[in-house]
């Protein structure tokens, strides 16, 4: 799996590309922990348009990514949930909590807004 | 004709995505799956085989055993490891339901396989290990 990090403003931009498991979610969780401790980030927002695949592990970290972001007094957004990888984020509940949205344009105002 | 295999790998997380695309490509001999079905097939398969890495080995080494058996419509997976097993296998499958809160699993692996699949059964042994049978079926054979 690929991940990029970017910063737009306060919000810290992360895009995975390929496939999220078990194997991969040390790396995810280390990436984005270390941008969060650099405390330029409020928000973060997921882009997920490559991402074909995730499981529960993948979940897991996106949900403590979650509550460290959420307890700060930030929030998360996501774009582009990619179809192999929607219906597990939907059966989560995950869309309650960091809604998706149909471009980063649309969830970078979301969250700013 | 039914068709089989038989692998056995070492309990690696690096194993987890040749696991689950070995599978799917299998289940391919049972028919034409939507990608939304071979999907959920890949995705149970996940479920099942990182649970033995994480629970059944404590991500020390070991063994799965992973099998496939296919028939005209339907597939069943049997993922074997011979690990800790699990104590109590009515309160692993409840959803949420985790271990190993520190480490962010978010006990959803069975719940997902029971989702994502059709039949799951779970049979496991304390001391001796665990085995995962799941069974899929084409929706159009589901619907006769």
């Amino acid at each position: 799996m690929e991940i990029e990090l970017k910063y737009r403003g306060n919000v810290l931009v992360v895009t995975l590309k390929g496939e999220l498991d078990q194997h991969s979610a040390d790396r995810f969780r280390d990436n984005v922990e270390k941008e969060l401790d650099k405390e330029i980030a409020m928000h973060v927002l997921f882009n997920l348009s490559d991402l074909t695949f995730m499981d529960s592990s993948g979940l897991g970290v996106i949900l403590g990514r979650y509550r460290r972001v959420n307890s700060a007094g930030g929030r998360m957004a996501a774009c582009f949930v990619h179809p192999s990888v929607e219906r597990l984020y939907n059966m989560a509940g995950l869309p309650r909590i960091i809604p998706s949205y149909d471009s980063e344009v649309h969830a970078l105002a979301a969250l700013k807004g | 004709m039914d068709n089989w295999f038989e692998l056995r790998i070492p309990a690696l997380s690096q194993n987890v995505q040749f696991a689950r695309a070995v599978v799917a490509q299998f289940a391919l001999e049972a028919g034409d799956w939507s990608l939304v079905e071979l999907n959920e097939i890949r995705t149970a398969v996940s479920e099942a085989v990182t649970n033995a890495i994480i629970h059944g080995y404590h991500e020390g080494s070991g063994d799965i055993l992973l099998r496939g058996m296919v028939s005209p419509g339907s597939i069943l997976v049997v993922i074997s490891d011979f690990g800790v097993g699990i104590i109590d296998v009515e309160e692993a499958r409840q959803p949420l339901f985790t271990t190993r809160p520190d480490e962010e699993r978010c006990g959803l692996g069975f719940t997902v396989m029971e989702s994502f699949m059709d039949e799951v059964e779970v049979e496991s042994t304390p001391g001796q290990g665990t085995i995962v049978k799941m069974t899929k079926y084409l929706s159009f054979s589901v619907k006769q």
